[in-house]
């Protein structure tokens, strides 16, 4: 039978019927940018920082399927400087204080920012009040940092079974909720071992007393750029420890 | 008989706002290539120099976000003064460290430092006229003038500040790449 493949930024790229452009890419090792995506878990193609144009459209590469002899453009000017200002909207409408993250160095955001030379938010500040939860014995909380992506929300629901985080409100005003009575995540059953405790691409759900055991500027993207780390892009699976 | 055209050096100033002067540290971090800087520039306004007004300027590096009103009034005498201005640091560029008390009430911030607060006795508000009034909020530079450049990192590194500014002096459009860009 024929390969499939589809032209992307004029290199074909095999794929097989049904799989998504995103799929094929990290197949093939080419870096398309994303946030909301995961290889584990089902695409919803929120973040729109994958949105490629396919046959001259702007469709979210995550969810769009690829098609035999399509054209697609991914690392075009044009579509980073898209991705960038997106990218800027996200940094601006939380609390996103690189300095003063545990996550940083290990943060997806941060290092797409990283990526497509991002040096300023550009847009004006929002700074949102979002105080923090630390009531869980295990895991803090930060609803600083979230951008929204619902990777806890799908890994709590579909791989634990617990359905403990959700999105509630419209807009502007959408934000990140956690399903206990009393809105607290120590009043769930909850737990390190979930997870749901180890998707978040930012700094939202961080695992308490660990905050600084790789010290900052020997982490994971400090040492490649993220567009150089397919590898552990395309085999990123839940890093579950058994808590001391 | 040959004619020697000696380049003229361009007048860098510099200063911090609402910062914690980490930035300058990081500059002074060049190390030895300071004295190859000081072949291509001039110092006016800077700690460095202790100068208080800027005068006319090519390059303008400013350190720490914008918390109170004399950082709005000597961001401004920059702006004037400065053919480019650079946003240098997290604080500049996106209010950093003090912008963090932007979702609190500065009026009981201040009362409860200064008056209610745990083992204060006899507390009192400052209130002396020389010292400046704090915003309601930190803003970054971008905020209140027009920024030219922008240097992120807490601090950024020497190496980052030293290519940044080799690239503007030596007339390419600065870049910074791995490793050097980064926020923390």
């Amino acid at each position: 039978m024929k390969q499939l493949t589809f032209l992307l930024d004029g290199m074909p790229v095999p794929f097989e019927d049904g799989q998504t452009i995103m799929d094929a890419a990290m197949a093939a090792d080419i870096f398309i940018p994303h946030l909301c995506h995961h290889p584990e878990f089902k695409p919803q193609g929120s973040c729109k920082l994958c949105t490629v144009k396919a046959s001259g459209r702007h469709v979210s590469s995550c969810t769009m399927q690829a098609r035999d002899g399509m054209e697609v453009e991914n690392n075009t000017p044009d579509l980073n400087d898209k991705r960038r200002t997106m990218l800027q909207m996200l940094f601006v409408e939380g609390n996103h204080f690189c300095p003063s993250c545990e996550k940083s160095g290990n943060c997806m955001l941060q290092a797409l920012a990283y990526e497509l030379e991002m040096l300023t938010p550009h847009f004006d500040q929002f700074y949102p009040d979002r105080p923090v939860d630390a009531s869980h014995p295990d895991v803090l909380l930060d609803f600083n940092r979230c951008i929204l992506c619902e990777l806890c929300v799908r890994a709590s629901r579909d791989v634990d079974g617990k359905s403990v985080f959700a999105l509630s409100g419209r807009g502007i005003t959408k934000h990140l909720i956690v399903n206990a009575e009393s809105g607290r995540l120590a009043d769930t059953d909850f737990s390190l071992l979930d997870r749901a405790a180890h998707v978040c691409p930012v700094g939202v759900i961080l695992e308490k007393r660990r905050g600084f055991a790789v010290p900052i500027g020997q982490r994971l993207y400090d040492e490649k750029p993220i567009g150089q780390q397919m590898d552990s892009l395309a085999t990123r699976t839940a890093k579950v420890e058994v808590p001391r | 008989m040959s004619v020697v055209l000696e380049k003229k050096k361009l007048r860098l100033a510099t200063t911090s706002l609402a910062g914690c002067f980490g930035c300058h540290m990081s500059l002074l971090d060049i190390d030895e290539r300071l004295f190859d800087l000081l072949e291509l520039i001039d110092f006016d306004r800077s700690p460095l120099t202790d100068i208080k007004q800027c005068g006319p300027c090519d390059i303008g590096l400013i350190e720490g976000g914008v918390c109170n009103a004399e950082n709005v009034l000597v961001l401004r005498e920059f702006r004037k003064n400065c053919k480019v201005l650079i946003a240098i640091g997290a604080c500049a560029v996106n209010g950093g460290l003090p912008a963090q008390r932007n979702h609190l009430n500065l009026g009981q911030c201040l009362q409860e430092v200064y008056l209610t607060g745990e083992g204060v006795v006899n507390g009192q508000v400052p209130n002396d006229p020389e010292l400046p009034l704090p915003l309601d909020k930190v803003h970054p530079l971008d905020e209140i003038v027009r920024i030219d450049y922008f240097i992120p990192g807490c601090p950024p590194s020497g190496d980052a500040i030293w290519k940044f500014l080799t690239d503007l002096l030596e007339g390419r459009t600065p870049r910074l790449g791995h490793p050097l860009l980064h926020f923390d």
